[in-house]
């Protein structure tokens, strides 16, 4: 039984999360199809990573260090998964569907002419079959397809899995030999959007505003009620393009997919794009003063109100709760 | 710069999508199709690139022929010619890809420029296998694209996961656009009247000579879970209850 590799993911040595997630769609695929999961860092200096994956249940994990991998680059990664893929054997490798995984892992079906089902939400066996489900159409539909060809490639939506625990025992990490030429890629910079608050798509509650929120000064309303909750904070396709909030701030189907134990949404209407994002968030709040905005018929508990006056409203009433 | 913008018909993304009842595919009966919006994004890319340092912009698309009504609109934006593979409907995304490598190895473009993704499929992954098979760089998800003069490399913005990183590729490459890469323009009506004497060729995707056998192949599409969601409260000392008691987060 060929086994199967995941593709971790970190920013210069800064383990990302993401790659939890993924650690249990491909146990998930092992259950199902048979084999070991194993886990690839590819970095430099990233011995940190590797020993922090192999924390996280997996058999072993494959450290591939160089001075090429220092900065991330597509031109680097997918040569040297594939070679790794093409040495070991593997029959299947799995990688976040966050903008790393969804950069490279294209570039490796290229390269292996192996079929890859983007963002997958479930895996299950029909007969001696593989069934692969992904969303398509903003989340509207989920679509069931079948792969054919060797090794499988995915890339996994994070939201649909649930992150790997930690494991008793740590796995051991091998060194293997990865080559990468850059190929007419170089990194220039990385502009940081620095916060103190979680990552979006790791906040257990996240604020979020949209149109409505009317300025950008207007932000230091939802700051206050994301502290009372240490939530992280969002925006909708329109606040972002107005310039209130910074891009990667943005929920929606081509933005962040979240899904936080509590999601806020002020000011939002709640257009298909945007409910892909977050709809699946386990409680929704909608406060918004046009009682037929389509995000009340997702909303948990909408309140048709001026948010202008229900959101400070709301954080002297939760003030008052936690001061009791 | 030559530029091929690679563009895909989709189901208008403003409306609802309606799911067959056998499950088979979407219901488009009464549906717009147009360019899909990255792509759209991708050909204002291209003709203000050509507007700033001449050159010409080809348009491509692969699948049926219907497709030939929304390339159309692209070369009423301002692209000058087109090239449509015709093909069935149904490829995956390596065919595609593949049927695209064939056209680019004929046509020699400096630059390909395409959506990062289809928002009916919404795969993410055309413009990165095709670099790859083309052994060029990529750049994906830009919102930003500049030249430096003469040094033959693009300088590309690209929205990740963690805020905007700039890379440097060098010429030839495949850039896919996001979304704040620029405001596309409306067709003029000038343009539509020169658009219907463009060249548009179309090119038989037999012809081709591509293995496009599936390798991912849908088998059926469902609704998502619904959400039973649509409760009001009164007021906010009402949602600050059932936040606490209700639904414990608080």
């Amino acid at each position: 039984m060929a086994d199967i590799l995941v593709v971790a993911e970190h920013q210069e040595g800064v383990f990302r999360k993401t790659t939890l997630a993924t650690i249990t769609a491909a146990k998930a695929y092992a259950g199902l199809a048979g084999g070991e999961v194993d886990a690839l860092v590819l970095g430099d200096n990233a011995g940190a990573v590797a020993d922090t994956v192999a924390a996280c249940g997996v058999r072993k994990v494959l450290l591939g260090e160089g001075a090429a991998f220092a900065k991330y680059l597509a031109v680097t990664h997918a040569p040297a998964v594939a070679g790794v893929v093409k040495e070991k054997g593997y029959g299947a490798v799995f990688a976040p569907a966050s903008t790393f995984g969804k950069d490279f892992m294209p570039r490796l079906s290229g390269l292996l002419d192996a079929p890859l089902a983007s963002d997958i939400v479930g895996l299950s066996m029909d007969g001696d079959k593989l069934r692969v489900r992904r969303p398509m159409y903003a989340g509207n539909a989920i679509a069931t397809v079948e792969m054919s060809g060797s090794p499988l490639l995915f890339t996994v939506r994070q939201t649909a899995f649930d992150p790997a625990p930690a494991a008793g025992a740590k796995a051991p990490v091998e060194k293997v030999s990865v080559s990468a030429e850059a190929g007419g890629s170089a990194f220039v910079s990385r502009q940081e959007t620095k916060s103190e608050r979680p990552e979006l798509t790791d906040a257990t509650v996240i604020v979020s505003a949209g149109r409505g929120i009317k300025a950008q000064e207007n932000f230091k309303m939802v700051e206050e009620l994301a502290d009372l909750f240490h939530a992280a904070i969002g925006a909708s396709r329109a606040a972002v393009d107005a310039g209130w909030a910074p891009n990667d701030w943005q929920v929606g189907q081509t933005g962040k997919i979240v899904a936080p134990e509590l999601y806020i949404a002020l000011g939002i209407s709640g257009a298909i794009q945007h409910l892909a994002g977050m709809k699946d968030s386990k409680v929704i709040v909608a406060i918004n003063k046009d009682e037929e905005a389509p995000i009340f018929q997702v909303a948990d508990y909408g309140l048709v109100a001026d948010l202008f006056k229900a959101v400070p409203e709301m954080i002297s009433e939760i003030k008052k709760l936690k001061s009791a | 710069m030559k530029i091929l913008v690679a563009i895909k018909p989709v189901p208008n993304p403003d409306e609802k999508v309606k799911i067959r009842p056998d499950g088979s595919g979407i219901n488009l009966d009464n549906i717009k199709m147009v360019i899909n919006p990255f792509c759209e994004i991708a050909v204002e890319e291209a003709l203000r690139i050509k507007e700033k340092q001449g050159g010409e912009v080809a348009v491509l698309t692969v699948g049926p022929r219907e497709g030939e009504q929304q390339v159309r609109t692209a070369l009423a934006m301002g692209a000058d010619r087109a090239i449509l593979v015709e093909a069935d409907k149904g490829l995956d995304c390596l065919a595609v890809a593949k049927y695209m490598a064939k056209i680019v190895e004929q046509e020699k473009p400096d630059l390909v420029l395409m959506g990062k993704q289809a928002v009916d499929d919404d795969n993410n992954q055309v413009g990165q296998i095709l670099a790859a098979l083309l052994s060029w760089p990529q750049a994906t998800f830009a919102s930003k694209v500049e030249f430096l003069e003469g040094n033959g490399k693009a300088r590309v913005g690209r929205e990740t996961d963690g805020g905007i990183e700039t890379i440097e590729v060098t010429l030839p490459c495949v850039v896919t656009t996001d979304l704040r890469l620029n405001e596309p323009r409306y067709a003029s009506l000038p343009g539509i009247m020169k658009a219907k004497k463009k060249e548009m060729k179309v090119v038989p995707a037999a012809s081709l000579g591509v293995d496009a056998a599936p390798k991912v192949r849908l088998l059926s599409l469902a609704p998502p879970k619904e959400r039973a969601g649509g409760r009001k409260v009164a007021d906010v000392a009402e949602l600050v209850a059932k936040l606490k008691n209700e639904a414990k987060v608080l």
